[in-house]
């Protein structure tokens, strides 16, 4: 397998070359759209994270190498409000567990061997993940992934550094950066949902998920949102066979 | 070190194993086509939850702001419209910030 890094060429001698780089050029221009929310995003990351007390480096530290939003959010909001490591510590992991999940997708598609998941696995992340399965070829899915992975690592960094520089500078809910998040979540799913079984397993696991906020730890609606996801796909089809050829 | 370097620290390679347990699975997990189809439809479920408690959840109690639920509207109506990514994060925050600035 060549070096995940220089995906572009790989195959430029391919018969179907062209619809591979208009293909390319759509993905690029998707994972800069997510560069530009990511950097948006880590820019509030920053600054909540120095007015919750801690320092430039740490917060820069966080975005480096734990690098999955949610967590970090998760995790100085604990802190920043006096709560205990072992709560900010929890909560964090639960919501990053959802990347473990998404673990399978993505093995699927790159097939990483030995030390390629050392690095692979760092950039597995909802915006990763949601692009490379929402492309119809493999090159396409592998080159989503990284992609993606890449412009947002660059990013989602840069913008967590000039956040916690400006620090208590940036009204970030004035800017109306709260939106990002759910916004882009929401341009993530609308690909996927076409897909057999999409729009039920949608629904269930808003259901799920709005059912638990006010009664499990933060990170387990989403969890427990997986659930229906696997109860979807292990579900016997009850179509018969040679009605689904539509 | 500090007790908050070490939380930090903990919780960044933590986050980090959870990610390398899930791309270590065995290759005959991956060609088993339940796990297939399940690896399909998790992104599904993950991202519907995030949308549902990023709107909803207020520190473990329901709460929403409107102005950020029109503006999150207004980029899915962007998105129905067929728009580009830009256009629908610009679009969300624009709308939301615009909002919060009369209201």
């Amino acid at each position: 397998m060549s070096a995940p890094f220089t995906p572009s060429v790989a195959d430029s001698s391919d018969a179907s070359a062209g619809e591979t780089f208009a293909q390319r050029r759509a993905i690029t221009r998707a994972a800069a759209g997510i560069g530009l929310y990511a950097g948006a995003f880590g820019l509030t990351f920053g600054a909540v994270s120095v007015a919750s007390g801690l320092s430039i480096a740490q917060t820069a530290v966080l975005s480096a190498v734990m690098f999955t939003g949610a967590s970090q959010f998760a995790l100085v909001g604990i802190l920043g409000a006096g709560g205990s490591p072992m709560t900010g510590l929890s909560a964090a992991f639960l919501l990053g567990l959802r990347n473990a999940f998404y673990g399978v997708p993505v093995t699927h598609i790159l097939r990483p061997r030995a030390l390629s998941r050392l690095w692979t696995a760092h950039f597995v992340i909802d915006e990763t993940t949601a692009m490379a399965v929402a492309q119809p070829t493999p090159r396409g899915r592998r080159y989503a992934f990284w992609a993606t992975g890449l412009i947002l690592f660059v990013l989602w960094n840069a913008g967590t550094l000039a956040g916690a520089l400006i620090g208590s500078g940036i009204d970030t809910a004035a800017l109306g950066l709260d939106a990002a998040a759910p916004a882009i979540f929401l341009a993530l799913l609308a690909p996927q949902l076409p897909r057999d079984r999409a729009p039920a397993v949608a629904l269930g696991s808003a259901v799920v998920a709005l059912a638990l906020i006010p009664v499990a730890p933060a990170g387990v609606p989403v969890i427990a949102a997986a659930g229906v996801a696997i109860a979807a796909a292990l579900a016997p089809d009850r179509r018969r066979p040679g009605t689904n050829d539509r | 070190m500090t007790a908050t370097w070490a939380t930090i620290v903990v919780a960044a390679v933590g986050c980090y194993a959870l990610k390398l347990a899930g791309v270590s699975l065995p290759e005959s997990a991956l060609d088993d086509p339940r796990v297939q189809r399940i690896a399909g439809l998790l992104p599904v479920s993950m991202l519907t939850a995030l949308v549902v408690t990023d709107l909803f959840d207020a520190n473990g109690r329901y709460g929403a702001d409107w102005r950020t639920l029109a503006g999150v509207g207004a980029g899915a109506v962007a998105l129905r419209l067929g728009k580009s990514l830009v256009v629908v994060f610009l679009l969300a925050i624009g709308v939301t910030a615009a909002l919060r600035s009369i209201a």
